[in-house]
């Protein structure tokens, strides 16, 4: 089945994909990883060592307009989580991180879809996340083969194998072509109430099942330390879950080079980060070398202050860079104060890419010293494991050692601080449910782990049934809504007018939602400044305003405050008059074509004005001005008078005269724009010089009412003015 | 920590300190291997009911479908033979497709009686 090929100038067409879903089938099965040339990446006038092939279509970091634009991709593939409870909203949103990055879209599910025994269908609505269901799965499958030609590398879709119908999940995923998936039953059991023996029964049915279809799996482990109180103390403990997923998944079928661990740097400042993490992902790296690294980013510690966020998780991607990651996953800044909003996703797969860039080949400079301290207590941390590891044996083994809250304790194994998870082996939810398999036992399908009595003279399991669906896909039956009015139509119909009609406004999470973010400086304490914010944001007709991060600067003198509120109405976009776009010649063609005239100017503040910064930036060469592309210019000052600037571009031979001009009551700066234009013509130069004005009350449309070649307002940069004068030079046919 | 666990976690750690960094590596995937064994061995002797939905549904028959089925073979005591394997049978017995007999099953109880 072909996919329609997106316009990039166009917004994705999210009823056109949901059309025709029964029929759609994925066009490939299992994990992609980039593409990293051995020999490095030339972009631009570098040379990378440990980066990926570029994106056919992307969008580089801020600053990448300085460097031809380019946009260096990390060798490893780069995650972002999206789920916002509207699958068809994510969509959007998976597409801006693609364009980012992003080739690892992690899809959170509902809550409390783990304790639902069996499959959901349909797109009804989720809370902190989607209801991962056949339709969902598929139409998201459907945009991002869409997405990935558009950006042109593949990208890995993945969820969530866990719960209580992880069996059926599997196979779900394994149908519909995702490519990754959350798969530990240890996570189940400790943080989920799932009966410890319905656990791993189910998981090694689900993982025989992602197995065959190449699911890139990634464990639990990391929740011990985003859980237990003191997240750097439960290293031992990683080890052993990872230890205990690792060996269960190889034992159920799966390849160690489709397992991966989900692996966190446990600190964060100010604790002295390095001295816990370092010497974990080097000791993590030693003992599963066989298998993936899924680097995670810290979340234990982070709360309302998203640059603290980002501060952190940039150390943390540092740490991979130290040592390694197959995978390199993003928290979204702001995921300790709210569900992570559009523009958190893009900002979390940028601090790995800057700091990717940045460190680009960084072992090749510098080297761990594993004969200090480091070396010690990577030892200590491994033996540690290995003799928690004897613990569990000595007492009765896994169930056992769950049963006596060995797990998520927060003391440094072996001491026990008490507070670990302990779970009864026959209790919990699905207790009681599993069922010895019969001498007779069968199950008429591929990819079934365990005992499975295949009748004499039948080759495949699937035979007597004529194929199954993992065989034949055309057996797998689509089902649609199961509610009529919880569901992605309804919600579509609601959302049109933000979508496809010509109503604004902003948005958060979900098309319409309207949500803004305010961020201000107030001089109050803590306390009433929280009251004040929500106060503000309501007189400023703010709908549901609620602070959201205060940062003291000072007890008294004041905080930094952040409130998010809901605008509650609409902007036709057909009432806003967008001015035409300027294109911008490229750097060096303007620089040449001033080179070949020798471009000169006169310049000064006019009338009775006293102003100088405006006309500065746009001159000197430190803040970028016009000098930087080689004009030459002539400032004559403040409160010039007309006839004295006219008479300097005719004695130094300038071709162009800028003014600027900042009063504005009683009209005086459009008096002196069309004063210096009569004047030339008096003169009789009008014809061959360039008349620029600009100020802040002057806008780009009084160039044709007073005369002037050009006019410019706020925000102008030297390189504007540059562009302007090439351009009338080249209209006069001056320059090429 | 009582002194009973501190004295044999400090005797246990003189032991490993003994091993070399490949040895202490390799003993840690024997104690992997050992711990997950018996549970390998559960999942190979039993099934459950999430796994025996994703048998029927791996023979085509949807979601809502398989949920009704698996209960229906669960309440008989039929659950250890398979429910694919029920289906199959009921299937034959009826001279119908697989997705009919799922049908069938719900339909009516009495059709798993004498199947085995």
């Amino acid at each position: 089945m072909t996919t329609q090929q997106l316009d990039p100038n166009k917004k994705l067409n999210i009823e056109q994909i949901l059309q025709d879903l029964e029929h759609y089938h994925p066009r490939r099965k299992g994990w992609t990883w980039r593409r990293v040339p051995a020999g490095g990446v030339d972009m631009g006038p570098f040379h990378y060592r440990d980066m990926s092939e570029p994106l056919k279509r992307s969008i580089g970091l801020p600053a990448s307009k300085y460097f031809d634009h380019i946009d260096p991709q990390p060798s490893c593939v780069v995650t972002t989580e999206i789920a916002s409870g509207h699958f068809e909203d994510d969509i959007r949103r998976m597409r801006m991180a693609a364009w980012h990055g992003a080739d690892h879209i992690m899809v959170i599910r509902t809550m409390g879809q783990s304790h639902i025994d069996g499959l959901l269908e349909g797109t009804p609505e989720g809370i902190g996340g989607v209801p991962i269901t056949r339709k969902q799965i598929r139409a998201t499958r459907k945009a991002l083969d869409m997405i990935e030609d558009e950006v042109g590398r593949p990208i890995n879709f993945h969820s969530y194998v866990s719960g209580v119908a992880g069996p059926e999940v599997a196979v779900l995923f394994a149908e519909e072509g995702i490519n990754g998936a959350h798969q530990d039953p240890q996570y189940n059991v400790l943080y989920r109430n799932v009966n410890m023996m319905r656990s791993f029964v189910d998981a090694a049915e689900a993982k025989k099942v992602m197995a065959d279809a190449c699911i890139f799996q990634i464990d639990g482990a990391h929740n011990a330390n985003a859980t237990a109180k003191a997240g750097w103390l439960v290293m031992p403990e990683l080890m052993v879950q990872h230890g205990i997923n690792c060996a269960f998944s190889v034992a159920a079928g799966m390849v160690p080079e489709l397992v991966g661990l989900s692996t966190v740097p446990p600190n964060a400042p100010p604790a002295p980060k390095l001295w816990y993490d370092l010497p974990y992902a080097v000791a993590l790296r030693d003992f599963f070398s066989a298998f993936k690294m899924r680097a995670q980013q810290n979340t234990r510690y982070i709360e309302a202050d998203i640059e603290e966020a980002i501060r952190t998780h940039t150390v943390d991607t540092l740490i991979s860079m130290l040592t390694s990651a197959d995978i390199q996953s993003t928290i979204t800044p702001d995921e300790g104060r709210n569900v992570p909003w559009h523009y958190n996703n893009i900002r979390g797969v940028q601090t790995v890419k800057q700091t990717w860039a940045a460190l680009d080949g960084i072992k090749e400079l510098v080297s761990l010293n594993h004969e200090g301290p480091l070396g010690q207590m990577v030892r200590d941390i491994k033996e540690r494991a290995v003799a928690f590891l004897e613990e569990i044996i000595e007492i009765g083994g896994y169930f056992a050692a769950v049963e006596k809250g060995f797990f998520v304790d927060s003391a440094k194994y072996p001491e026990r601080n008490g507070d670990g998870i302990a779970r009864d082996s026959k209790g919990g939810i699905g207790a009681n449910t599993i069922v010895a398999r019969d001498p007779d036992y069968y199950a008429p399908v591929c990819s079934h782990f365990g005992d499975n009595h295949v009748p004499a003279g039948v080759e495949h399991a699937c035979d007597p049934i004529g194929g199954c669906t993992l065989c034949d896909p055309e057996k797998i039956v689509f089902v649609d809504e199961l509610d009529p009015e919880d569901n992605c139509n309804k919600r579509l119909e609601r959302t049109q007018p933000y979508r496809t009609g010509t109503a604004i406004k902003p948005e958060a999470e979900w098309a319409g939602d309207g949500t803004v973010l305010l961020q201000f400086f107030v001089p109050l304490p803590e306390d009433v400044a929280a009251v004040y914010g929500v106060e503000m944001a309501k007189k400023m007709g703010l709908v549901d305003p609620e602070v959201v991060n205060i940062t003291p600067m000072h007890p008294v003198e004041g905080c930094f405050l952040e409130v998010k509120g809901k605008v509650d109405f609409d902007i036709d976009r057909t009432t806003l008059r967008v001015p035409e776009k300027e294109i911008i010649l490229p750097e060096d063609e303007l620089v040449a074509a001033v080179r070949q005239v020798g471009l000169r100017v006169v310049a000064g503040t006019v009338g009775e004005d006293e102003h100088s910064v405006g006309l500065r930036e746009i001159l000197d060469i430190k803040h970028g001005g016009i000098e930087k592309y080689g004009v030459k210019y002539h400032y004559l000052g403040t409160s010039v008078p007309l006839g004295k600037l006219v008479d300097a571009a005719i004695e130094t031979g300038a071709q162009a005269i800028l003014i600027s001009t900042i009063i504005s009551h009683n009209d005086v700066h459009r008096t002196q724009m069309r004063k210096l234009h009569e004047l030339c013509v008096e003169k009789g130069i009008r014809d061959n010089i360039i008349l620029i004005a600009g100020g802040t009350q002057v806008s780009r449309e009084m160039a044709a009412e007073t005369g002037l070649d050009a006019t410019f307002g706020r925000g102008t940069k030297g390189i504007h003015v540059v562009n302007a004068m090439v351009k009338i030079l080249r209209a006069r046919g001056l320059v090429k | 920590m009582n002194d009973e666990r501190t004295a044999k976690f400090e005797k246990r750690r003189a032991e490993l300190h003994k091993l070399s960094d490949a040895e202490l590596k390799a003993r840690f995937w024997e104690l992997c291997d050992q711990v997950v064994e018996p549970i390998v061995d559960l999942a190979r002797t039993h099934t459950s009911p999430s796994i025996e939905r994703s048998v029927l549904l791996r023979m085509g028959i949807d979601s809502v479908t398989s949920h009704g089925v698996v209960d229906r073979v669960y309440e008989a005591g039929l659950l250890g033979k398979g429910a694919g394997h029920v289906v199959l049978k009921v299937a034959q017995k009826l001279g119908k497709d697989v997705r009919a007999a799922a049908a069938a099953i719900i339909e009516d109880k009495e059709i798993l009686k004498g199947l085995f």
